[in-house]
Protein backbone atom coordinates (compact mmCIF):
# COMPACT_ATOMS: atom_id res chain seq x y z
CA UNK A 1 0.00 0.00 0.00
CA UNK A 2 1.30 3.44 -0.96
CA UNK A 3 -0.09 6.41 0.95
CA UNK A 4 0.33 10.09 0.15
CA UNK A 5 -0.36 12.07 3.32
CA UNK A 6 -0.85 15.81 2.79
CA UNK A 7 2.02 15.84 0.31
CA UNK A 8 3.02 19.20 -1.16
CA UNK A 9 5.95 19.74 -3.50
CA UNK A 10 7.31 23.20 -4.19
CA UNK A 11 10.21 23.72 -6.55
CA UNK A 12 12.86 26.41 -6.18
CA UNK A 13 11.23 29.59 -7.43
CA UNK A 14 8.12 28.80 -5.42
CA UNK A 15 5.99 27.04 -8.05
CA UNK A 16 3.73 24.43 -6.49
CA UNK A 17 3.90 21.20 -8.50
CA UNK A 18 1.81 19.05 -6.12
CA UNK A 19 -0.66 20.61 -3.74
CA UNK A 20 -1.69 18.81 -0.55
CA UNK A 21 -2.11 15.38 -2.10
CA UNK A 22 -3.93 12.73 -0.08
CA UNK A 23 -4.30 9.41 -1.84
CA UNK A 24 -3.95 5.70 -1.12
CA UNK A 25 -2.88 3.11 -3.68
CA UNK A 26 -4.02 -0.35 -2.64
CA UNK A 27 -1.75 -3.39 -2.83
CA UNK A 28 -2.00 -5.24 -6.12
CA UNK A 29 -4.00 -2.47 -7.78
CA UNK A 30 -3.41 -0.73 -11.07
CA UNK A 31 -3.64 3.01 -10.45
CA UNK A 32 -3.32 5.64 -13.16
CA UNK A 33 -2.38 9.29 -12.63
CA UNK A 34 -3.83 11.32 -15.47
CA UNK A 35 -4.11 15.02 -16.23
CA UNK A 36 -2.92 17.79 -18.53
CA UNK A 37 0.77 18.58 -18.97
CA UNK A 38 2.41 20.15 -15.95
CA UNK A 39 -0.21 19.03 -13.43
CA UNK A 40 2.34 17.23 -11.24
CA UNK A 41 1.92 13.58 -12.30
CA UNK A 42 5.63 12.91 -12.77
CA UNK A 43 6.49 14.85 -9.64
CA UNK A 44 4.02 12.76 -7.61
CA UNK A 45 5.38 9.53 -9.06
CA UNK A 46 9.00 10.45 -8.42
CA UNK A 47 8.34 11.20 -4.79
CA UNK A 48 7.39 7.54 -4.28
CA UNK A 49 10.91 6.27 -5.04
CA UNK A 50 12.53 9.42 -3.64
CA UNK A 51 13.85 10.72 -6.91
CA UNK A 52 12.26 13.84 -5.42
CA UNK A 53 11.43 14.63 -1.80
CA UNK A 54 8.18 16.27 -0.68
CA UNK A 55 8.35 19.81 0.68
CA UNK A 56 5.60 18.95 3.14
CA UNK A 57 3.80 15.82 4.20
CA UNK A 58 4.98 12.25 3.81
CA UNK A 59 4.68 9.14 1.72
CA UNK A 60 4.28 5.74 3.33
CA UNK A 61 4.84 2.34 1.76
CA UNK A 62 3.25 -0.43 3.81
CA UNK A 63 2.97 2.02 6.69
CA UNK A 64 6.66 2.95 6.63
CA UNK A 65 7.81 6.48 5.76
CA UNK A 66 9.93 6.22 2.60
CA UNK A 67 12.09 8.95 4.03
CA UNK A 68 13.46 6.64 6.70
CA UNK A 69 16.23 4.48 5.38
CA UNK A 70 18.47 4.34 2.36
CA UNK A 71 17.04 5.57 -0.97
CA UNK A 72 19.12 3.14 -3.06
CA UNK A 73 17.72 0.16 -1.10
CA UNK A 74 14.20 1.51 -1.41
CA UNK A 75 14.61 1.78 -5.20
CA UNK A 76 15.78 -1.81 -5.58
CA UNK A 77 12.25 -2.81 -4.53
CA UNK A 78 10.48 -0.43 -6.92
CA UNK A 79 10.53 -1.00 -10.68
CA UNK A 80 10.66 2.14 -12.80
CA UNK A 81 9.81 2.51 -16.49
CA UNK A 82 10.01 5.78 -18.42
CA UNK A 83 9.23 7.13 -21.86
CA UNK A 84 11.83 5.97 -24.44
CA UNK A 85 12.60 3.21 -21.90
CA UNK A 86 15.85 4.88 -20.67
CA UNK A 87 17.82 1.76 -21.58
CA UNK A 88 21.60 1.75 -21.20
CA UNK A 89 22.96 2.12 -24.75
CA UNK A 90 26.25 0.41 -23.85
CA UNK A 91 24.71 -2.79 -22.52
CA UNK A 92 23.10 -5.63 -24.42
CA UNK A 93 19.40 -6.26 -23.97
CA UNK A 94 20.13 -9.16 -21.63
CA UNK A 95 22.51 -7.13 -19.47
CA UNK A 96 20.07 -4.23 -19.38
CA UNK A 97 17.43 -6.54 -17.96
CA UNK A 98 19.92 -8.08 -15.53
CA UNK A 99 20.81 -4.66 -14.06
CA UNK A 100 18.71 -4.66 -10.90
CA UNK A 101 19.38 -8.30 -9.94
CA UNK A 102 23.11 -7.52 -10.30
CA UNK A 103 22.70 -4.44 -8.09
CA UNK A 104 20.87 -6.59 -5.57
CA UNK A 105 23.92 -8.82 -5.41
CA UNK A 106 22.93 -11.78 -7.59
CA UNK A 107 25.70 -13.61 -9.45
CA UNK A 108 26.13 -12.74 -13.11
CA UNK A 109 24.98 -16.20 -14.23
CA UNK A 110 21.83 -16.14 -12.09
CA UNK A 111 20.99 -12.57 -13.12
CA UNK A 112 21.38 -13.43 -16.79
CA UNK A 113 19.26 -16.53 -16.63
CA UNK A 114 16.57 -14.51 -14.87
CA UNK A 115 16.90 -11.86 -17.60
CA UNK A 116 16.35 -14.59 -20.19
CA UNK A 117 13.08 -15.58 -18.48
CA UNK A 118 11.90 -11.98 -18.50
CA UNK A 119 12.72 -11.53 -22.16
CA UNK A 120 10.29 -14.34 -22.83
CA UNK A 121 7.72 -12.99 -20.36
CA UNK A 122 7.48 -9.68 -22.21
CA UNK A 123 7.16 -11.47 -25.53
CA UNK A 124 10.59 -10.90 -27.05
CA UNK A 125 12.54 -13.49 -28.97
CA UNK A 126 15.67 -14.95 -27.34
CA UNK A 127 17.64 -13.81 -30.39
CA UNK A 128 17.23 -10.21 -29.15
CA UNK A 129 19.30 -10.93 -26.03
CA UNK A 130 22.66 -10.02 -27.54
CA UNK A 131 21.50 -6.87 -29.32
CA UNK A 132 22.12 -3.35 -28.16
CA UNK A 133 19.12 -1.05 -27.52
CA UNK A 134 19.83 0.96 -30.70
CA UNK A 135 19.12 -2.22 -32.67
CA UNK A 136 15.53 -2.48 -31.40
CA UNK A 137 12.32 -0.78 -32.51
CA UNK A 138 10.65 1.67 -30.11
CA UNK A 139 8.06 -0.91 -29.07
CA UNK A 140 10.72 -3.56 -28.45
CA UNK A 141 12.76 -1.10 -26.37
CA UNK A 142 9.70 -0.38 -24.27
CA UNK A 143 9.23 -4.11 -23.65
CA UNK A 144 12.85 -4.38 -22.55
CA UNK A 145 12.21 -1.42 -20.24
CA UNK A 146 9.32 -3.28 -18.64
CA UNK A 147 11.38 -6.48 -18.38
CA UNK A 148 14.21 -4.56 -16.73
CA UNK A 149 11.83 -3.03 -14.19
CA UNK A 150 10.39 -6.44 -13.34
CA UNK A 151 13.68 -8.35 -13.18
CA UNK A 152 14.17 -8.38 -9.42
CA UNK A 153 10.44 -9.03 -8.92
CA UNK A 154 9.71 -5.75 -7.08
CA UNK A 155 6.26 -5.50 -5.47
CA UNK A 156 5.78 -1.98 -6.87
CA UNK A 157 6.05 -0.78 -10.46
CA UNK A 158 6.16 2.92 -11.37
CA UNK A 159 5.58 3.79 -15.03
CA UNK A 160 5.88 7.33 -16.40
CA UNK A 161 4.23 7.63 -19.82
CA UNK A 162 5.94 4.40 -20.87
CA UNK A 163 4.00 4.04 -24.12
CA UNK A 164 3.51 7.61 -25.29
CA UNK A 165 6.45 7.60 -27.71
CA UNK A 166 5.33 4.54 -29.71
CA UNK A 167 2.77 4.58 -32.51
CA UNK A 168 -0.90 3.93 -31.64
CA UNK A 169 -1.06 0.38 -32.98
CA UNK A 170 2.06 -0.75 -31.11
CA UNK A 171 0.84 1.13 -28.04
CA UNK A 172 -2.39 -0.82 -27.97
CA UNK A 173 -0.45 -4.08 -28.13
CA UNK A 174 1.79 -2.98 -25.27
CA UNK A 175 -1.22 -1.96 -23.19
CA UNK A 176 -2.88 -5.36 -23.68
CA UNK A 177 0.39 -7.07 -22.83
CA UNK A 178 0.73 -5.02 -19.66
CA UNK A 179 -2.78 -5.97 -18.57
CA UNK A 180 -1.98 -9.62 -19.20
CA UNK A 181 1.27 -9.33 -17.21
CA UNK A 182 -0.54 -7.62 -14.36
CA UNK A 183 -3.15 -10.39 -14.21
CA UNK A 184 -0.28 -12.87 -13.81
CA UNK A 185 2.04 -10.89 -11.56
CA UNK A 186 -0.31 -8.89 -9.37
CA UNK A 187 2.02 -5.91 -8.81
CA UNK A 188 1.08 -2.59 -7.30
CA UNK A 189 1.32 -0.39 -10.39
CA UNK A 190 1.27 3.39 -10.54
CA UNK A 191 1.07 4.49 -14.17
CA UNK A 192 1.30 8.08 -15.42
CA UNK A 193 -0.30 9.22 -18.68
CA UNK A 194 -1.93 12.31 -20.14
CA UNK A 195 -4.17 10.15 -22.32
CA UNK A 196 -7.60 9.66 -20.71
CA UNK A 197 -8.39 6.70 -22.99
CA UNK A 198 -5.25 4.93 -21.82
CA UNK A 199 -6.13 5.74 -18.21
CA UNK A 200 -9.62 4.31 -18.55
CA UNK A 201 -8.42 1.22 -20.38
CA UNK A 202 -5.67 0.35 -17.91
CA UNK A 203 -6.67 1.74 -14.54
CA UNK A 204 -8.60 -0.01 -11.83
CA UNK A 205 -8.47 3.36 -10.12
CA UNK A 206 -7.80 6.66 -11.89
CA UNK A 207 -6.53 9.84 -10.22
CA UNK A 208 -7.32 12.94 -12.31
CA UNK A 209 -5.01 15.89 -11.57
CA UNK A 210 -5.56 19.47 -12.59
CA UNK A 211 -2.87 22.09 -13.22
CA UNK A 212 -1.47 23.34 -9.94
CA UNK A 213 -1.03 19.79 -8.71
CA UNK A 214 -4.51 19.40 -7.24
CA UNK A 215 -6.18 16.01 -7.21
CA UNK A 216 -9.56 16.59 -8.88
CA UNK A 217 -11.02 13.09 -8.55
CA UNK A 218 -9.84 9.64 -7.57
CA UNK A 219 -12.23 6.91 -8.59
CA UNK A 220 -12.83 3.81 -10.67
CA UNK A 221 -13.09 4.51 -14.41
CA UNK A 222 -16.83 3.75 -14.60
CA UNK A 223 -17.48 6.12 -11.71
CA UNK A 224 -15.32 8.79 -13.34
CA UNK A 225 -17.35 8.59 -16.55
CA UNK A 226 -20.71 8.30 -14.80
CA UNK A 227 -20.18 10.93 -12.13
CA UNK A 228 -17.34 13.35 -12.86
CA UNK A 229 -16.70 15.35 -9.68
CA UNK A 230 -16.73 18.73 -11.43
CA UNK A 231 -16.68 20.50 -14.77
CA UNK A 232 -12.91 20.10 -15.10
CA UNK A 233 -13.09 16.31 -14.82
CA UNK A 234 -16.18 16.20 -17.06
CA UNK A 235 -14.33 18.23 -19.68
CA UNK A 236 -11.19 16.14 -19.33
CA UNK A 237 -12.88 12.77 -19.67
CA UNK A 238 -14.56 14.24 -22.73
CA UNK A 239 -17.86 15.01 -24.40
CA UNK A 240 -18.22 11.41 -25.54
CA UNK A 241 -18.04 10.11 -22.00
CA UNK A 242 -21.70 8.96 -22.23
CA UNK A 243 -20.68 6.74 -25.10
CA UNK A 244 -17.56 5.59 -23.22
CA UNK A 245 -19.62 4.90 -20.11
CA UNK A 246 -21.49 2.33 -22.18
CA UNK A 247 -18.29 0.31 -22.02
CA UNK A 248 -18.93 -0.33 -18.33
CA UNK A 249 -22.57 -1.43 -18.64
CA UNK A 250 -23.16 -5.14 -19.35
CA UNK A 251 -24.78 -6.15 -22.63
CA UNK A 252 -26.60 -9.02 -20.93
CA UNK A 253 -29.47 -6.63 -20.05
CA UNK A 254 -30.31 -6.14 -23.76
CA UNK A 255 -33.21 -7.97 -25.40
CA UNK A 256 -31.71 -10.26 -28.07
CA UNK A 257 -34.12 -10.49 -31.00
CA UNK A 258 -34.66 -13.12 -33.68
CA UNK A 259 -32.19 -13.16 -36.55
CA UNK A 260 -32.58 -15.01 -39.84
CA UNK A 261 -29.52 -17.16 -40.56
CA UNK A 262 -28.58 -19.37 -43.49
CA UNK A 263 -25.66 -21.77 -43.69
CA UNK A 264 -22.99 -21.16 -46.34
CA UNK A 265 -23.37 -23.27 -49.46
CA UNK A 266 -27.15 -22.83 -49.59
CA UNK A 267 -28.81 -21.91 -52.90
CA UNK A 268 -30.21 -18.49 -53.79
CA UNK A 269 -33.74 -19.86 -53.46
CA UNK A 270 -33.13 -21.34 -50.00
CA UNK A 271 -31.63 -18.06 -48.87
CA UNK A 272 -34.51 -15.94 -50.18
CA UNK A 273 -36.93 -18.20 -48.30
CA UNK A 274 -35.45 -17.38 -44.87
CA UNK A 275 -34.90 -13.61 -45.28
CA UNK A 276 -36.41 -11.53 -42.50
CA UNK A 277 -37.22 -7.93 -43.48
CA UNK A 278 -35.04 -8.56 -46.53
CA UNK A 279 -31.92 -9.64 -44.62
CA UNK A 280 -30.22 -12.82 -43.36
CA UNK A 281 -26.83 -13.59 -41.86
CA UNK A 282 -24.80 -16.25 -43.65
CA UNK A 283 -22.95 -18.47 -41.17
CA UNK A 284 -20.33 -21.19 -41.46
CA UNK A 285 -20.77 -24.74 -40.08
CA UNK A 286 -19.82 -23.53 -36.58
CA UNK A 287 -22.46 -20.80 -36.66
CA UNK A 288 -19.90 -18.01 -37.07
CA UNK A 289 -21.10 -15.10 -39.24
CA UNK A 290 -19.56 -14.63 -42.70
CA UNK A 291 -21.65 -11.74 -44.08
CA UNK A 292 -25.12 -10.49 -44.84
CA UNK A 293 -27.42 -11.58 -47.68
CA UNK A 294 -29.90 -8.94 -48.89
CA UNK A 295 -33.03 -9.38 -51.04
CA UNK A 296 -32.13 -6.59 -53.48
CA UNK A 297 -28.88 -8.36 -54.38
CA UNK A 298 -30.41 -11.82 -54.71
CA UNK A 299 -33.32 -10.65 -56.83
CA UNK A 300 -32.84 -11.80 -60.44
CA UNK A 301 -30.12 -14.36 -59.64
CA UNK A 302 -30.47 -17.99 -60.74
CA UNK A 303 -32.54 -19.55 -57.88
CA UNK A 304 -30.73 -22.91 -58.19
CA UNK A 305 -27.23 -21.41 -58.01
CA UNK A 306 -25.21 -21.57 -54.81
CA UNK A 307 -25.07 -18.26 -52.96
CA UNK A 308 -21.58 -16.95 -53.70
CA UNK A 309 -19.61 -14.81 -51.30
CA UNK A 310 -19.32 -11.82 -53.63
CA UNK A 311 -23.10 -11.34 -53.39
CA UNK A 312 -22.79 -10.73 -49.62
CA UNK A 313 -22.45 -7.47 -47.68
CA UNK A 314 -19.44 -7.48 -45.35
CA UNK A 315 -20.57 -7.83 -41.76
CA UNK A 316 -20.13 -5.16 -39.09
CA UNK A 317 -18.54 -5.65 -35.69
CA UNK A 318 -19.95 -8.30 -33.32
CA UNK A 319 -20.70 -8.25 -29.63
CA UNK A 320 -20.91 -10.93 -26.99
CA UNK A 321 -24.38 -11.21 -25.50
CA UNK A 322 -22.91 -12.49 -22.23
CA UNK A 323 -19.76 -10.77 -21.06
CA UNK A 324 -19.88 -7.97 -23.66
CA UNK A 325 -20.84 -4.38 -22.91
CA UNK A 326 -23.32 -1.85 -24.29
CA UNK A 327 -20.58 -0.01 -26.16
CA UNK A 328 -19.68 -3.01 -28.28
CA UNK A 329 -23.43 -3.75 -28.75
CA UNK A 330 -24.00 -0.21 -30.02
CA UNK A 331 -20.95 -0.48 -32.29
CA UNK A 332 -22.34 -3.75 -33.64
CA UNK A 333 -25.74 -2.23 -34.39
CA UNK A 334 -24.34 0.92 -35.97
CA UNK A 335 -21.78 -0.89 -38.12
CA UNK A 336 -24.20 -3.56 -39.39
CA UNK A 337 -25.41 -3.08 -43.00
CA UNK A 338 -28.89 -4.26 -41.94
CA UNK A 339 -29.07 -2.08 -38.82
CA UNK A 340 -29.19 -5.21 -36.66
CA UNK A 341 -26.15 -5.77 -34.44
CA UNK A 342 -25.09 -9.42 -34.42
CA UNK A 343 -24.88 -11.02 -30.97
CA UNK A 344 -22.57 -14.00 -30.58
CA UNK A 345 -21.80 -16.43 -27.78
CA UNK A 346 -18.38 -17.04 -26.24
CA UNK A 347 -17.43 -19.29 -29.17
CA UNK A 348 -18.35 -16.65 -31.72
CA UNK A 349 -21.55 -18.37 -32.95
CA UNK A 350 -24.54 -16.17 -33.80
CA UNK A 351 -27.24 -16.06 -31.11
CA UNK A 352 -29.46 -13.18 -32.28
CA UNK A 353 -29.65 -9.50 -33.11
CA UNK A 354 -29.92 -6.20 -31.27
CA UNK A 355 -31.16 -2.83 -32.49
CA UNK A 356 -29.44 0.49 -31.78
CA UNK A 357 -32.71 1.76 -30.29
CA UNK A 358 -32.65 -1.03 -27.72
CA UNK A 359 -29.11 -0.04 -26.68
CA UNK A 360 -30.11 3.59 -26.36
CA UNK A 361 -33.17 2.57 -24.33
CA UNK A 362 -30.87 0.61 -22.01
CA UNK A 363 -28.65 3.70 -21.70
CA UNK A 364 -31.68 5.83 -20.83
CA UNK A 365 -32.66 3.33 -18.11
CA UNK A 366 -29.09 3.41 -16.73
CA UNK A 367 -29.27 7.20 -16.61
CA UNK A 368 -32.55 7.11 -14.74
CA UNK A 369 -31.03 4.67 -12.28
CA UNK A 370 -28.06 7.02 -11.82
CA UNK A 371 -25.52 4.58 -13.27
CA UNK A 372 -24.54 7.16 -15.88
CA UNK A 373 -24.64 10.92 -15.53
CA UNK A 374 -26.47 12.70 -18.34
CA UNK B 1 70.68 3.86 -41.93
CA UNK B 2 74.04 2.43 -40.92
CA UNK B 3 74.03 4.50 -37.79
CA UNK B 4 70.61 3.10 -36.98
CA UNK B 5 71.68 -0.53 -37.41
CA UNK B 6 74.83 -0.05 -35.36
CA UNK B 7 72.98 1.51 -32.46
CA UNK B 8 69.88 -0.71 -32.13
CA UNK B 9 70.58 -1.31 -28.42
CA UNK B 10 70.84 2.39 -27.71
CA UNK B 11 67.70 3.10 -29.70
CA UNK B 12 65.67 0.43 -27.89
CA UNK B 13 66.85 1.81 -24.57
CA UNK B 14 65.96 5.38 -25.45
CA UNK B 15 62.58 4.33 -26.84
CA UNK B 16 61.79 2.48 -23.60
CA UNK B 17 62.76 5.50 -21.53
CA UNK B 18 60.73 7.73 -23.77
CA UNK B 19 57.65 5.56 -23.40
CA UNK B 20 57.96 5.62 -19.61
CA UNK B 21 58.29 9.39 -19.33
CA UNK B 22 55.50 10.09 -21.81
CA UNK B 23 52.94 7.36 -21.03
CA UNK B 24 53.13 7.18 -17.22
CA UNK B 25 51.92 10.81 -17.12
CA UNK B 26 48.92 9.83 -19.27
CA UNK B 27 47.98 7.19 -16.71
CA UNK B 28 48.55 9.46 -13.71
CA UNK B 29 46.81 12.33 -15.47
CA UNK B 30 43.78 10.18 -16.20
CA UNK B 31 43.55 8.99 -12.60
CA UNK B 32 43.73 12.59 -11.33
CA UNK B 33 41.41 14.05 -13.97
CA UNK B 34 38.56 11.58 -13.52
CA UNK B 35 37.45 12.81 -10.07
CA UNK B 36 38.23 16.44 -10.98
CA UNK B 37 36.30 16.21 -14.26
CA UNK B 38 33.43 14.49 -12.50
CA UNK B 39 33.34 17.27 -9.89
CA UNK B 40 33.52 19.96 -12.57
CA UNK B 41 30.74 18.23 -14.49
CA UNK B 42 28.24 18.23 -11.64
CA UNK B 43 29.13 21.26 -9.54
CA UNK B 44 29.04 24.71 -11.22
CA UNK B 45 31.34 26.27 -8.61
CA UNK B 46 33.94 23.52 -9.04
CA UNK B 47 33.63 23.96 -12.79
CA UNK B 48 34.17 27.71 -12.55
CA UNK B 49 37.45 27.10 -10.71
CA UNK B 50 38.79 23.89 -12.27
CA UNK B 51 38.30 24.60 -15.95
CA UNK B 52 40.12 27.98 -16.13
CA UNK B 53 42.87 26.84 -13.76
CA UNK B 54 43.55 23.67 -15.76
CA UNK B 55 43.52 25.64 -19.01
CA UNK B 56 46.03 28.08 -17.51
CA UNK B 57 48.41 25.24 -16.59
CA UNK B 58 48.69 24.27 -20.23
CA UNK B 59 50.05 27.71 -21.11
CA UNK B 60 53.16 27.30 -18.93
CA UNK B 61 56.09 26.63 -21.30
CA UNK B 62 57.44 23.11 -20.86
CA UNK B 63 61.05 24.17 -20.43
CA UNK B 64 60.09 26.57 -17.65
CA UNK B 65 58.17 23.75 -16.01
CA UNK B 66 61.17 21.38 -16.20
CA UNK B 67 63.41 24.02 -14.66
CA UNK B 68 61.11 25.18 -11.88
CA UNK B 69 59.67 21.82 -10.79
CA UNK B 70 62.94 20.68 -9.10
CA UNK B 71 62.76 23.82 -6.93
CA UNK B 72 59.26 22.89 -5.82
CA UNK B 73 59.73 19.12 -5.62
CA UNK B 74 63.27 19.20 -4.20
CA UNK B 75 64.45 16.83 -6.96
CA UNK B 76 67.68 16.85 -8.97
CA UNK B 77 67.35 18.81 -12.20
CA UNK B 78 68.00 15.74 -14.39
CA UNK B 79 65.59 13.51 -12.42
CA UNK B 80 62.99 12.03 -14.85
CA UNK B 81 60.39 12.60 -12.11
CA UNK B 82 60.40 16.26 -13.15
CA UNK B 83 59.32 15.40 -16.66
CA UNK B 84 56.76 12.89 -15.44
CA UNK B 85 55.21 15.44 -13.08
CA UNK B 86 55.24 18.15 -15.74
CA UNK B 87 53.61 15.98 -18.37
CA UNK B 88 51.06 14.76 -15.81
CA UNK B 89 50.12 18.39 -15.22
CA UNK B 90 49.65 18.94 -18.97
CA UNK B 91 47.58 15.78 -19.23
CA UNK B 92 45.36 16.89 -16.37
CA UNK B 93 44.92 20.29 -17.93
CA UNK B 94 43.75 18.67 -21.16
CA UNK B 95 41.57 15.98 -19.63
CA UNK B 96 39.67 17.80 -16.85
CA UNK B 97 37.66 19.80 -19.30
CA UNK B 98 37.29 16.87 -21.71
CA UNK B 99 35.97 14.59 -18.97
CA UNK B 100 33.59 17.26 -17.67
CA UNK B 101 32.26 17.73 -21.20
CA UNK B 102 32.13 14.01 -22.00
CA UNK B 103 30.10 13.36 -18.85
CA UNK B 104 27.76 16.26 -19.49
CA UNK B 105 26.63 14.84 -22.84
CA UNK B 106 25.41 11.60 -21.25
CA UNK B 107 21.60 11.60 -21.54
CA UNK B 108 20.04 12.83 -18.29
CA UNK B 109 17.09 10.45 -18.60
CA UNK B 110 19.45 7.47 -18.72
CA UNK B 111 21.15 8.67 -15.56
CA UNK B 112 17.78 9.22 -13.88
CA UNK B 113 16.79 5.68 -14.88
CA UNK B 114 20.02 4.36 -13.37
CA UNK B 115 19.41 6.19 -10.11
CA UNK B 116 15.81 5.00 -10.02
CA UNK B 117 17.01 1.42 -10.37
CA UNK B 118 19.10 1.72 -7.23
CA UNK B 119 22.57 2.79 -8.38
CA UNK B 120 24.50 4.78 -5.78
CA UNK B 121 26.45 7.75 -7.20
CA UNK B 122 29.94 6.17 -7.25
CA UNK B 123 28.83 2.90 -8.81
CA UNK B 124 26.64 4.75 -11.29
CA UNK B 125 29.68 6.79 -12.32
CA UNK B 126 31.78 3.71 -12.99
CA UNK B 127 29.06 1.53 -14.52
CA UNK B 128 27.05 4.02 -16.57
CA UNK B 129 28.51 7.51 -16.92
CA UNK B 130 32.12 6.55 -17.55
CA UNK B 131 31.47 3.86 -20.18
CA UNK B 132 29.13 6.20 -22.04
CA UNK B 133 31.81 8.92 -21.95
CA UNK B 134 34.49 6.58 -23.34
CA UNK B 135 34.23 7.62 -27.02
CA UNK B 136 34.84 11.30 -26.19
CA UNK B 137 37.36 10.37 -23.53
CA UNK B 138 39.44 8.24 -25.90
CA UNK B 139 39.71 10.95 -28.50
CA UNK B 140 41.02 13.39 -25.88
CA UNK B 141 43.32 10.78 -24.46
CA UNK B 142 44.81 10.39 -27.94
CA UNK B 143 45.51 14.13 -28.11
CA UNK B 144 47.12 14.12 -24.66
CA UNK B 145 49.26 11.07 -25.47
CA UNK B 146 50.59 12.38 -28.76
CA UNK B 147 51.25 15.73 -27.13
CA UNK B 148 53.19 14.02 -24.31
CA UNK B 149 55.30 11.94 -26.68
CA UNK B 150 56.34 15.11 -28.43
CA UNK B 151 56.80 17.26 -25.29
CA UNK B 152 58.93 14.59 -23.63
CA UNK B 153 61.70 15.31 -26.14
CA UNK B 154 62.14 18.79 -24.63
CA UNK B 155 63.47 17.13 -21.45
CA UNK B 156 66.65 16.19 -23.29
CA UNK B 157 67.69 19.86 -23.25
CA UNK B 158 68.21 19.60 -19.52
CA UNK B 159 69.64 16.11 -19.75
CA UNK B 160 66.62 13.83 -19.31
CA UNK B 161 66.91 10.43 -21.07
CA UNK B 162 64.61 9.55 -23.96
CA UNK B 163 64.44 9.82 -27.74
CA UNK B 164 65.06 13.58 -27.41
CA UNK B 165 68.58 12.67 -26.45
CA UNK B 166 69.13 11.39 -29.99
CA UNK B 167 68.61 14.78 -31.46
CA UNK B 168 70.21 16.88 -28.73
CA UNK B 169 73.33 14.66 -28.81
CA UNK B 170 73.19 14.26 -32.56
CA UNK B 171 73.17 18.03 -32.80
CA UNK B 172 76.24 18.34 -30.57
CA UNK B 173 78.04 15.63 -32.52
CA UNK B 174 76.79 17.04 -35.82
CA UNK B 175 75.45 13.54 -36.62
CA UNK B 176 72.58 13.95 -39.07
CA UNK B 177 71.69 10.21 -39.04
CA UNK B 178 71.20 10.32 -35.29
CA UNK B 179 68.99 13.42 -35.50
CA UNK B 180 66.85 11.95 -38.27
CA UNK B 181 66.52 8.64 -36.43
CA UNK B 182 65.34 10.51 -33.33
CA UNK B 183 62.77 12.58 -35.18
CA UNK B 184 61.41 9.66 -37.20
CA UNK B 185 61.15 7.45 -34.12
CA UNK B 186 59.20 10.08 -32.19
CA UNK B 187 56.74 10.44 -35.05
CA UNK B 188 56.40 6.68 -35.55
CA UNK B 189 55.96 6.10 -31.84
CA UNK B 190 53.24 8.75 -31.68
CA UNK B 191 51.43 7.21 -34.65
CA UNK B 192 51.60 3.69 -33.23
CA UNK B 193 50.40 4.64 -29.75
CA UNK B 194 47.63 6.73 -31.30
CA UNK B 195 46.52 3.77 -33.40
CA UNK B 196 46.62 1.44 -30.39
CA UNK B 197 44.44 3.82 -28.40
CA UNK B 198 42.04 4.11 -31.29
CA UNK B 199 41.75 0.32 -31.55
CA UNK B 200 41.33 -0.09 -27.80
CA UNK B 201 38.61 2.55 -27.92
CA UNK B 202 36.79 0.65 -30.67
CA UNK B 203 37.12 -2.65 -28.85
CA UNK B 204 35.56 -1.36 -25.63
CA UNK B 205 32.68 0.49 -27.30
CA UNK B 206 30.99 -2.14 -29.50
CA UNK B 207 27.60 -0.46 -29.02
CA UNK B 208 28.67 2.61 -30.99
CA UNK B 209 28.88 0.60 -34.20
CA UNK B 210 25.47 -1.06 -34.10
CA UNK B 211 23.28 -0.57 -37.12
CA UNK B 212 20.08 1.25 -36.26
CA UNK B 213 17.07 -1.07 -36.10
CA UNK B 214 16.75 -4.53 -37.50
N1 LIG C 1 13.02 20.30 -11.42
C1 LIG C 1 12.04 21.22 -11.49
N2 LIG C 1 12.27 22.50 -11.14
C2 LIG C 1 11.29 23.42 -11.20
N3 LIG C 1 10.02 23.16 -11.59
C3 LIG C 1 9.73 21.90 -11.94
C4 LIG C 1 10.71 20.87 -11.92
N4 LIG C 1 10.13 19.72 -12.32
C5 LIG C 1 8.85 20.02 -12.59
N5 LIG C 1 8.60 21.33 -12.35
C6 LIG C 1 7.31 22.00 -12.52
O1 LIG C 1 6.36 21.33 -11.73
C7 LIG C 1 5.13 21.21 -12.43
C8 LIG C 1 4.73 19.75 -12.51
O2 LIG C 1 5.67 19.06 -13.32
P1 LIG C 1 5.52 17.51 -13.66
O3 LIG C 1 6.72 17.12 -14.42
O4 LIG C 1 5.21 16.75 -12.43
O5 LIG C 1 4.25 17.53 -14.62
P2 LIG C 1 3.55 16.34 -15.41
O6 LIG C 1 2.16 16.27 -14.92
O7 LIG C 1 4.37 15.11 -15.31
O8 LIG C 1 3.55 16.91 -16.89
P3 LIG C 1 3.82 16.20 -18.29
O9 LIG C 1 2.54 15.54 -18.69
O10 LIG C 1 4.16 17.33 -19.19
O11 LIG C 1 4.95 15.24 -18.09
C9 LIG C 1 5.32 21.86 -13.77
O12 LIG C 1 4.78 23.16 -13.72
C10 LIG C 1 6.82 21.90 -13.94
O13 LIG C 1 7.20 23.01 -14.69
MG1 LIG D 1 5.51 13.98 -16.72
Amino acid sequence: MIEFRSVTKRFAGGSVAVDNLNLTVEDGSFTVFVGPSGCGKTTSLRMINRMLDPSEGKILIDGKDVHEGDPARLRLGIGYVIQHAGLFPHRTVLDNIATVPRLAGWTKAKARSRAGELLELVGLDASMAKRYPAQLSGGQQQRVGVARALAADPPILLMDEPFSAVDPVVREGLQDELLRLQSELDKTIVFVTHDIDEAIKLGEKVAVFRVGGVLAQYAEPAELLARPADDFVAGFVGRDRGYRALGFLPASQLPVGELATIIEGATIAQTRAVLHDGWAVVVDRNGKPIGWAEESRLHGQDPAATLSEDLLHAGGSLYQADGGNLRSALDAALSSPSGRGVAVDADGAVTGAVLADDVLAALARARNDGEVRS
Amino acid sequence: MNWFLNHIDLIVEKTGQHLVISLLPVLFGLIISLPLGWLAGRNPIARAVLIPVSALLYTIPSLAMFVFLPLILGTQIIDPVNVIVALTIYTVSLLVRAIADALSVVDASILAAATAMGYRPARRFLAVELPLAVPVLISNLRVATVSNISLATVGSVIGIEGLGKLFSEGFQRQNLDEIVTGVVLVVVLALIIDLVLQLVGRAITPWTRTAVKS
